[in-house]
């Protein structure tokens, strides 16, 4: 059998390369959008994980509502994105400073 | 040991997947990869008897949210390179920390805590254990509440990106239903009294 240590050690590397990637591509919008949504399936891995090796659903109900909250905030961020880039004509991150103090 | 190839070729699949989607140059092969990163970690959690959480994962995250962002990254018509820049130079301090978080976890979960000793893998559920049976008790019952807050915010998140990509074109004409009910007869009809006049005879000799 896996042991859990693996799954988990899969998940917390899933995390830092979604984290490096924040760091990478930070004037990307949607490159950024999509490692947060890699970050979400790292901790959805572990979530799963710990369900199955606890013999407990209740894990599983709730990477159910991280896929849900997740599908949300994917859906208004590229609209956000969308109305942005109509009135910029850019995603760069660093063209976006006209709240700057 | 098959269930052990599976897992191990999987997970190398996902990082390697994961690593693309962050280094990739177009932000189209980013999507694509990610999709490929859905897709493993959908057989991942077969092999961890979520059947029913990995379907939702293909279905909605492939079928839906995917789509969504290739949609978009299609639509906008975006100059690449100013995006690019920074990369190399982010590259020693991104990997590095990464690096370091990921020895600091995996230190924190060492074997000693989660191994096979400390934490044996369950037996197998029999053959006509239904995972979706189960998660649906437990939706339904335990956590409805959850549950109908997840539906609540869906549908904001419908409201909210309908609200903010809906826009107004001038010069187009189109009709207003409402200003159309609130018409009164005044607005569209004049009448005018006039004296009734002898009729005219017309000459046809």
């Amino acid at each position: 059998m896996i042991p859990l240590t693996h799954f988990i050690v899969l998940g917390a590397i899933l995390f830092c390369l979604s984290m490096a990637g924040i760091f990478l591509n930070r004037k990307n919008v949607i490159i950024l959008l999509m490692s947060i949504e890699l970050m979400l399936l790292s901790v959805n891995l572990n979530f799963v994980a710990f369900s199955r090796f606890l013999a407990d659903p209740a894990g599983q109900v709730f990477v159910f509502f991280i896929l849900t909250v997740a599908a949300a905030e994917a859906a208004i961020g590229l609209a956000i994105l969308v109305v942005l880039f109509r009135r910029r004509q850019t995603i760069n991150v660093a063209d976006l400073d006209t709240t700057k103090g | 040991m098959f269930v052990q190839i599976v897992f191990y070729f999987l997970a190398a699949v996902l990082v390697g997947a994961a690593v693309m989607v962050i280094t990739a140059r177009n932000p189209v092969h980013a999507a694509l990869f990610l999709v490929l990163a859905f897709f493993t970690s959908a057989g991942i959690w077969l092999l961890l008897e979520a059947e029913f959480l990995a379907i939702v994962l293909v279905l909605v995250y492939v079928g839906a949210v995917m789509v969504l962002f290739l949609f978009v990254v299609m639509m906008l018509d975006i100059n690449l390179a100013p995006l690019r820049e920074g990369f190399i130079r982010y590259l020693p301090v991104g990997a590095a920390v990464a690096a370091i978080v990921v020895v600091e976890l995996a230190l924190v979960i060492g074997v000693s805590d989660f191994g096979l000793e400390s934490m044996p893998a369950p037996p197998a559920h029999p053959a006509d254990y239904s995972n979706t049976r189960e998660l649906g008790k437990l939706l339904y019952t335990v956590y409805v509440y959850p549950f109908e807050l997840a539906g609540a915010i869906l549908l904001v998140a419908i409201i909210a990106a309908i609200a903010l990509t809906m826009r107004r074109r001038t010069g187009v004409k189109t009709q207003n239903p409402s200003r159309q009910v609130e018409v009164r007869r005044e607005d569209r009809i004049r009448i005018v009294q006039m004296p009734a006049e002898p009729r005219e005879r017309v000459d046809r000799s």
